[in-house]
């Protein structure tokens, strides 16, 4: 049913992205679909790295990682913006297309309060994407 | 927008640092952009911080606020003297810095180090020339050039036709150089070349000088997009520690103080002009609804982001301020103005040299009453312009980076003034208006264009105006000031972004209530002392870093 699925990465914060890779890789092998690993970066210097260039070789040892795990085909790239943190939603919708993906796979936190002022991501993302979108919440336990 | 990056196939994940989009030079050094930080999630807010910088700059501010408001009449004073200390006794040194920064930057655009690309040889810009240039002169200067684009040519020109006067062997005067006593058309070009200079080469040059470095150093050396990593080449690993928390801090200091007494005082002339358009009353409550209406729209703008918000308000702030530029030039005197443009252009360069002298002045007034004042206000905004300009002119060559920066705006400046201070000058030698001249500071661009046609329309375009470039001000400086306390990084969650602009606008509401912006922006402007040092510093690190730059093809 599905034949590319995105996953947004941030190599930055692993521990939010971590509960939804299991999903990834059960999705990925189900529907034998290849996965694409997607981060949005700034061109300044970052924690993960110097530059865009040195964050997609980063991305791309991550992905292999993670095909060793699910046996999937894998390719990552990048996609760089002045304000990553106003823009994300944008980028990760033009992103979509741009891949070609038919299903994004992406972890979101339970609703709050906040998100009146700051919506989630996730919830953005589905709102003006054709593609499905899987929003893995962090486990209840 | 987007670009994707392939990556080099020679070589492999996690060997090493790679270069930027192409051949540059990357600073080998251990730290970890953000490994100072504290990151944590309370209260379902999450933020991540640069622990030190971000604590005593708050405790400054807080600091800085409290004793301003308590002993108002103790601070103005002392502020003051410390001030009249830096302008009269260091103006040489102030004039000396900021010719060396527009030497340095007119001699980069043609060497071939002019040909070094920000962001490595093969970077390619973030935003078009338009968008780019717009966000360029929003930021730079645009309110200034609202409010003294009518008053500072007319002051120049009364005072150059006033002459010298000398009492027991100091001149007294204000006016520039050696005046124009009583000759009127010498006296305009006088004053004209003065105000240009305090508007053209000069404070571009020290932003461009700024910028650069931060450029510079952040997209093709690989450091934090913070003002401590200019002086990565003479500090070295100690930027890192308290030199460069000092550095930092003091950056957070000017910027956001700049920022807040320049909304307090935007907000009195807005009101001012309100209600000599439509009779608001001129209060403080008109100004309180004033900073806070311009803090909601600048919040709404951060959270669409650069492209979005900035950007976007910049671009339409040109094209309000090009028609309302244009719609002076071509119902003013408009053939006066043609012809002024080059006047001034020439008056301007063949005035240069004396008025950019920094020693054996005999126009003291002048030279360190407004000269050097300009010079330290310049400098004391150059973090947070620098910083603005540096991250989005990603992609530009050195080159072109600097004659956008420099040169373009310096023209722009020259029509400016020529338009609206040629226009109200006019008025007073040829109408015989003196209207503009008797006006208060803030009220003399709305009286000038009172004389022209379509008063109402023009008139609210230019409050309009002062509150977009309010709001981008506003909107860039909390972004800067943001990156500064998050130890350089960009994409650090978006409620501090949130937090500083509300910090802004609260602390302007505070000192416009409790008094004492006045005193305050004094104290600003004495960052300039400390901050002229960082740039020459700049200065050395541009040469340095440039040099060992591959050159872009």
């Amino acid at each position: 049913m599905f034949k590319k699925i995105m996953v947004p990465v941030d190599l930055a914060h692993f521990d939010v992205i971590e509960p939804s890779l299991q999903v990834v890789a059960d999705q990925a092998r189900h529907y034998k679909a290849e996965v694409c690993y997607v981060a949005v970066t700034s061109t300044v210097p970052g924690s993960v790295a110097h530059n865009p260039e040195e964050y997609q070789q980063k991305l791309e040892a991550f992905a292999q990682e993670r095909a060793k795990v699910h046996g999937q085909p894998v390719s990552a790239r990048v996609f760089t913006t002045p304000d990553p943190i106003a823009e994300l939603d944008d980028v990760l919708i033009d992103a979509i297309d741009e891949v070609s993906a038919d299903l994004v796979i992406m972890p979101t936190h339970p609703p709050k309060h906040l998100d009146v002022v700051i919506p989630s991501h996730g919830g953005k993302v589905a709102t003006h994407t054709k593609a499905s979108v899987f929003l893995v919440r962090p486990s209840q336990d | 927008m987007t670009n994707d990056n392939k990556a080099p196939e020679a070589a492999g994940p996690g060997e090493g640092i790679p270069a930027p989009e192409g051949p540059a030079n990357l600073i080998d050094t251990d730290y970890v952009i953000g490994q100072d930080n504290i990151a944590t999630t309370k209260l379902g807010v999450s933020l991540d911080l640069h622990g030190k910088v971000f604590t005593f700059s708050s405790l400054v501010i807080l600091f800085f606020v409290i004793i301003t408001l308590a002993l108002q009449d103790q601070v103005e004073p002392i502020f003051n003297a410390i001030f009249s200390v830096l302008t009269g006794n260091l103006s040489w040194f102030f004039l000396l810095a900021a010719n060396i920064f527009v030497v340095l930057s007119i001699v980069l655009i043609f060497t071939p180090l002019g040909k070094v690309r920000i962001g490595g040889a093969h970077a390619t810009p973030d935003f078009s020339y338009a968008g780019w240039f717009a966000m360029l002169f929003a930021a730079g200067m645009g309110i200034g050039l609202m409010f003294y684009g009518v008053s500072e040519p007319l002051t120049h020109f009364g005072t150059a036709m006033g002459g010298t006067t000398v009492e027991n062997g100091v001149r007294t005067d204000w006016s520039p150089l050696g005046a124009a006593a009583g000759n009127q058309d010498a006296a305009i070009s006088l004053g004209m070349a003065a105000t240009i200079f305090h508007w053209g080469l000069h404070p571009w040059g020290i932003y461009a000088v700024v910028a650069l470095a931060l450029a510079l150093f952040s997209f093709n050396k690989g450091l934090p997009l913070t003002m401590r990593s200019i002086f990565y080449p003479i500090l070295g690993e100690r930027v890192w520690g308290w030199p460069g928390h000092v550095i930092d801090i003091l950056a957070v200091f000017a910027t956001l103080f700049g920022l807040a007494t320049s909304l307090g005082l935007g907000a009195s002339q807005a009101s001012a002009g309100l209600s000599y358009l439509f009779g608001v009353p001129n209060t403080n409550a008109t100004m309180v609804i004033l900073i806070m209406g311009i803090t909601a729209v600048a919040l709404c703008s951060i959270l669409l982001g650069v492209e979005k918000g900035v950007q976007r308000l910049s671009q339409l702030n040109m094209v309000l301020a090009l028609l309302l530029l244009l719609f002076v030039i071509f119902v003013g005197p408009t053939l006066l103005i043609a012809t002024g443009f080059f006047e001034n252009l020439m008056s301007y360069l063949v005035n240069l040299p004396a008025l950019s002298m920094p020693f054996g002045r005999e126009d003291a007034n002048f030279s360190q009453g407004w000269t050097a004042f300009y010079w330290a206000w310049w400098i004391s905004w150059s973090p947070f312009v620098g910083m603005f300009i540096a991250r989005v002119s990603r992609g530009r060559t050195v080159r072109e980076f600097l004659i956008a920066v420099l040169l373009v705006p310096s023209v722009v400046s020259v029509l400016w003034m020529t338009s609206f201070g040629g226009t109200a000058i006019d008025q007073v030698v040829r109408d015989g208006f003196q209207g503009v001249q008797e006006a208060a500071l803030e009220l003399q661009l709305f009286v000038m264009l009172g004389q022209l046609p379509l008063t109402a329309i023009t008139s609210f375009v230019g409050i309009v105006l002062v509150m977009v470039f309010f709001i981008t001000s506003s909107d860039s400086g909390s972004l800067v000031i943001d990156s500064i306390t998050a130890g350089g990084k960009v994409d650090a969650p978006k409620p501090q972004r949130i937090f500083w602009a509300l910090i802004e606008g609260a602390v302007a509401i505070a000192l416009l209530l409790g008094g004492g912006l006045t005193a305050l922006q004094t104290a600003v402007i004495t960052t300039g002392l400390p901050f002229t040092l960082v740039l020459l510093a700049a200065c050395y690190a541009i040469v340095k870093g440039l040099t060992s730059e591959p050159k872009s093809v």
